[in-house]
């Protein structure tokens, strides 16, 4: 879950503002050293080397891997602080002109963690039809009850193909139970 | 030879049911419907049509996604021509060209050029692949562990310097990935790693989930950080046709286009970005008119889009008969085999050869469908680039959870999805390339379980990873990789390589026209 964490202090545009706007690769670095960190206490809390029939054991890669993620973390501090930075990546529909719209991407993000509890609780074609309405109005658009129609459209029908057709298992939930 | 188109026509007497074309045909319409959508590239587009396939049985699900791949990869380029914003690196060259092309109202022109050319190059591909792969698979075959080892590393190394500008990221990406990697029991000793006492970790991390949420969940919210607001034009297109003035200027390009795109795709250097370029190159400078590249020459369609679509083909013989991934769609077909509980490589041809050759079949027949059902459909696809970009997301996140939920049916992995999703966004967010990550989580395990293999076998000397001729050159070759800005910085100077765009006077007249 540090990854999530890492979200509010890579706002930026690369070249202006405060330090820790123009250096917030380094959220990257901390990333990296927390999960390689992470990998070489796991690695030697755990017992159990090598032996005969297995010389290397389980923990030597995973050791080499954590040791890698520390190294590759002072790496890339050393190369922001020279002033390297990665380049963001573009695309289709991509604007970087704009600074990055967080509120959006925290709000598709709540939406996912709502479907995941929604499921259980409500099955695939509610928690579905929650999803995509969701998403689409996260993403701006505001013409909600057609939305609503297009994502229950899109969901009862996702749910009918994989479930019945496809034989792919999606919970039906309380209000397909009424169907049978 | 005689034996493999023996067990070419076997694949296609199994291919050829009114089933099987029917799984071909969907596809090759659902992966180019796809491959078209703005912000899905061929690899998205595997990830998030992989539960689609669960209910097959293996032949039908391979046949699918062979459609699927050739489809994705001639949308993606169609996408290129008609909004000039390549969605993916394999369709850059396609924009260079295509779009003025479509700009000066030769909309249909381009496409056509870029249809056959992915008809030509792929089907050249195909045939350099049923002569090529048996004949690797053979010699591979008798290759050990040690050898494997050496090989997935050079896989590791290529992808990770060929691609992208800087190579600390591209191995922070890497190793992100073999971290993902080794979440869950240890398959030798049975022991946990990384899975804090978490039950739902112990299988580790699904593949598809991983892929899902660093292709499809990461670029929807990497998007939605930096949604363009306003549409972009899309240029109308007819139904798309070629003069005989522009087939007498396209035919030797298509055919040229393999040769370059074949090789490159079959050795672990980023798939279709070099061969497309070379292709590029090689056109203009053997262009009669090289007066108009830049502004819309023909050439530069047709050749590019036959060594992406030959590349492709590439990528599949070694995947088939190496069980290695050379490109992100590779990787992301190798988890699907896995899925099905299949493990391609050299023994591949040997256990499932009815497998192998029906699915070789099946992509020279869903080369055929692409063209028969692309040529006439280009108009739809035009349409499809007008979707309201909300309705696009959204959807990439619904089925992205759809694709995450039905591998266990577990809730939790919709939140394992995010957090990788996350990851994801971050990566594309600090130019982290994604490549090496799904190739790490993907192979990683394998060359682990390479390496300890090689050395139970050897009683822990570590000599043994260096005691074959292979082996010794591939470590040569990894080393040469790893050294060559020094050794570049050592050369002296020399101007910049000819780019696309810039207008490099060729005074040289063309050997060939």
């Amino acid at each position: 879950m540090t990854v999530l964490e890492e979200r509010p202090d890579q706002a930026s545009s690369d070249q202006e503002g405060p330090w820790y706007r123009r250096y917030s690769e380094l959220g990257v670095s901390l990333l990296l050293f927390v999960v390689g960190l992470l990998v070489i206490v796991d690695t030697t809390l755990e017992s159990g080397s090598g032996g005969n029939s297995d010389p290397l054991g389980p923990h030597a890669v995973a050791f080499v891997v954590g040791g890698a993620l520390v190294l590759l973390a002072v790496l890339l501090t050393v190369d922001v602080l020279r002033g390297g930075h990665g380049e963001a990546e573009a695309g289709e529909d991509i604007d970087l002109s704009t600074p990055p719209d967080l509120r959006t991407v925290g709000m598709l993000a709540g939406i996912l963690v709502a479907t995941a509890v929604l499921i259980p609780l409500l099955g695939w074609p509610i928690a579905g039809t929650v999803l995509f309405w969701g998403a689409t109005y996260s993403l701006g658009s505001r013409t909600v009850v057609r939305d609503l129609v297009i994502a229950a459209g899109v969901s009862l029908v996702t749910w009918v193909l994989f479930d019945a057709l496809l034989g792919v298992d999606l919970p039906g939930g309380p209000l397909m139970g009424l169907f049978g | 030879m005689i034996d493999s188109l023996a067990h070419l026509m076997d694949g296609f007497g199994a291919a050829l049911t009114p089933g099987n074309l029917l799984f071909a045909a969907l596809g090759v319409l659902l992966g180019t419907a796809i491959g078209v959508l703005p912000g899905i590239g061929p690899a998205m587009a595997v990830a998030l049509l992989l539960p689609v396939t669960y209910a097959f049985d293996p032949t039908g699900a391979f046949i699918m996604f062979a459609g699927i791949y050739f489809g994705a990869m001639f949308g993606g380029s169609t996408t290129s021509i008609l909004l000039n914003t390549p969605g993916e690196s394999a369709a850059v060259v396609a924009a260079i060209e295509g779009n003025p092309m479509a700009k000066s109202g030769r909309a249909a022109q381009a496409l056509a050029t870029a249809a056959i050319g992915h008809f030509v190059g792929g089907f050249l591909g195909v045939c350099g692949l049923v002569l090529l792969a048996p004949l690797v698979a053979s010699v591979a075959v008798d290759i050990g562990a040690p050898d494997y080892f050496a090989i997935m590393v050079l896989a590791f190394v290529a992808v990770t310097s060929v691609l992208g500008s800087s190579r600390i990221r591209g191995f922070a990406s890497l190793a992100l990935g073999l971290t993902i990697g080794l979440v869950g029991l240890d398959p030798i000793s049975g022991q946990p790693r990384l899975t804090f006492g978490v039950p739902q970790l112990a299988d580790g991390i699904d593949v598809v989930i991983v892929a899902v949420g660093l292709f499809a969940v990461g670029e929807a919210l990497w998007v939605a950080a930096h949604l363009r607001r306003t549409q972009q034009e899309v240029i109308p297109v007819g139904r798309p046709w070629l003069s005989k003035a522009d087939l007498k200027r396209t035919w030797k390009p298509w055919l040229r286009g393999p040769f370059i795109g074949f090789p490159f795709g079959s050795i672990p250097a980023g798939g279709a970005e070099i061969p497309t370029f070379l292709s590029y190159v090689t056109e203009r400078r053997l262009s009669k008119h090289k007066d108009e590249f830049g502004t819309g020459a023909i050439e530069g369609v047709a050749g590019p889009e036959s060594a992406a679509s030959a590349s492709s083909a590439g990528t599949m013989s070694t995947m088939l008969t190496l069980g290695l991934p050379t490109t992100a769609i590779a990787a992301v077909m190798l988890a699907a085999f896995q899925q099905f509980g299949i493990q391609p490589g050299p023994l591949l041809f040997q256990s499932e050869p009815d497998l192998v050759w029906t699915l070789i079949a099946s992509l020279f027949i869903g080369l055929v469908l692409l063209l028969v059902l692309n040529l006439p459909l280009a108009p739809v696809w035009a349409t499809l680039l007008r979707i309201p970009r909300p309705y696009l997301y959204a959807g990439i996140l619904f089925f992205a959870c759809v694709g995450a939920y039905a591998v266990s049916g577990q809730p939790v992995d919709i939140l394992v999805l995010l957090v990788i999703g996350a990851i994801g966004f971050l990566m594309r967010r600090f130019g982290l390339p994604v490549l090496p990550a799904i190739l790490g989580v993907i192979l990683g395990p394998d060359a682990e379980l390479q390496l300890r293999r090689s050395l139970q076998i050897a009683d822990g000397d570590v000599s043994t990873l260096f005691s074959t001729p292979l082996a010794i050159g591939v470590y040569t070759v990894i080393a040469l990789l790893l050294l060559f800005p020094l050794i570049r910085r050592a050369l002296p100077t020399r101007p910049a390589a000819a780019r696309p765009g810039s207008d490099e006077a060729t005074t040289k007249d063309d050997e060939l026209g």
